[in-house]
């Protein structure tokens, strides 16, 4: 994805999130953001996935640079998809109407087409029964997987997901990790945060980790996760990794 | 018991207490001056019908943008929307109907008294459908609003297909109240001299001195409107239920 970030500066109020954070990455699939809370993250994703503008910095993707403006964000976010820590699926739909809408409102499918394409991915990965159910007849990992479908039912270039299994207990957590392994299998390139750091390791082509506004380092997951130069993130990874 | 024996059984007894009431009060009925009246009872109902509906769908809408106007992020708008709001609901009603008719409407030109008439409750009640909305827009999470802006909806389509879906059942309940107020208060309309229901029953008062005679008929036919509406109410409340999540 070659993504390369400049400069970015993201303050809510008085409170600096992001402090002029850089981060460059090769071509790669699967980039993993860790760290500890609160240490500009989700922040940062936010502004990647084109939902937040930075107050500073410039982002770009293969050379593309992130719009400025509200109507080339808006255009930016109908190429990506977002997943997030809550789900966020629109309780009064079915999970059936939660994947077609996009497909109907933004890109102009019909909804039989819309149907008919979102038909194979919830028989992969065995979410066609629960397909006409609302949200709240689904489980938390039922939800999080028709979420992630739905970010990824228009075809887009990358994804990036929000701590997906944050809000999950184990075994959920389990079953949406093997989902988001399997679409790495796939082809799919993605933006992931989380505090996995099993799955990161497995999952990530290059890791960053994010502490107070910056990218502390970042580099090939092996190297990030075995010997870390910066001794910050070694003490971080000893504290949390068994 | 079932809810509908129940219900039945309360309004028995009410029947049976006021009935009783009426007989101790000694009052003697004389429906026959009313009866030949009859005609302007139900034309004016129909009135009431007729305004009450035009100011229900106008006050709606006025209710739905002064909402959108109450969240605005341009603070003139939010200014404006939070003036007509408290102006509104910190006045009654009657003063409203006077200066409306009397100096506003006088002074642009409009002389049609149901028009204006309308156009007052409409603008009365939109303040407090305002109020309302706005809560429901509130209560609906932010979550659900980067969700349909991460799908790629414009703000438009996510206020149309998924802010608005949530927000009208939260709101569906009170809105009822709201209507049920409307079609009441539309009896105000009298002191301008528009020909509905409450207006009819005091001309036909008037005319025979049979005051219950010509009230009653009134209580019966405002019920008439107000009860299916909440019944109405009940119904799209479990039509759109749902749990969050």
């Amino acid at each position: 994805m070659e993504l390369v970030v400049k400069g970015l500066t993201q303050a809510y109020g008085k409170t600096t999130v992001l402090d002029r954070l850089d981060l460059t990455t090769g071509d790669i699939r699967a980039l993993v953001l860790v760290g500890p809370s609160g240490g500009g993250k989700t922040t940062l994703l936010r502004i990647l996935a084109g939902l937040d503008l930075p107050i500073e910095g410039s982002v770009s993707f293969a050379n593309a640079v992130l719009p400025r403006d509200e109507a080339g964000l808006l255009a930016y976010r109908r190429h990506v998809g977002t997943v997030f820590q809550a789900y966020n699926l629109f309780p009064h739909l079915s999970a059936l109407d939660n994947l077609t809408l996009p497909l109907i409102h933004v890109h102009g499918l019909a909804p039989a087409a819309a149907r008919k394409r979102v038909a194979e991915p919830l028989e992969r990965f065995k979410l066609a029964e629960h397909a006409h159910k609302r949200p709240s007849q689904l489980s938390g990992g039922q939800k999080q997987r028709i979420a992630i479908l739905r970010a990824l039912a228009t075809q887009p270039e990358r994804l990036f997901l929000d701590e997906p299994t944050s809000a999950l207990d184990p075994e959920m957590t389990a079953e949406v990790l093997e989902m988001i392994g399997e679409l790495k299998d796939l082809g799919t390139r993605f933006v992931l945060v989380t505090h996995e750091m099993g799955f990161a390791r497995k999952v990530a082509d290059e890791v960053a980790f994010v502490g107070g506004g910056k990218v502390v380092a970042s580099g090939p997951a092996s190297t990030m996760f075995e010997h870390c130069p910066e001794p910050r993130v070694r003490d971080f990874f000893a504290r949390i990794l068994p | 018991m079932s809810r509908a024996l129940a219900h039945t059984l309360v309004v028995a007894i009410l029947a049976a207490l006021l009935a009783v009431a009426f007989w101790r009060s000694g009052y003697a009925f004389q429906w026959e001056g009313v009866w030949d009246y009859r005609q302007k009872f139900v034309t004016g109902w129909l009135t009431t019908v007729a305004m009450s509906l035009f100011s229900l769908v106008l006050s709606a809408l006025v209710g739905l943008i002064t909402a959108v106007g109450l969240r605005s992020r341009w603070t003139l708008v939010e200014a404006a929307a939070r003036v007509y709001v408290e102006l509104i609901r910190g006045t009654p009603l009657l003063v409203q109907l006077l200066i409306g008719f009397y100096v506003v409407a006088n002074s642009v030109g409009l002389e049609n008294r149901y028009v204006v008439g309308a156009l007052v409750l409409a603008l009365f009640s939109g303040a407090y459908m305002a109020e309302i909305f706005r809560g429901g827009l509130a209560a609906i999470p932010a979550g659900q609003r980067d969700a349909a802006r991460a799908i790629g909806l414009t703000p438009w389509q996510s206020l149309r297909l998924v802010i608005l879906p949530q927000a009208i059942r939260l709101v569906l309940p009170a809105v009822a109240g709201q209507l049920v107020s409307l079609i009441k208060d539309s009896s105000l309309l009298s002191v301008i001299a528009v020909s509905e229901f409450t207006l009819a029953a005091q001309e036909v008062n008037s005319f025979t001195y049979s005051t219950l005679e010509s009230y009653l008929p009134l209580a019966a036919g405002y019920l008439l409107l107000t009860l299916p509406l909440s019944a109405l109410s009940r119904w799209l409340e479990r039509h759109f239920a749902y749990e969050a999540g």
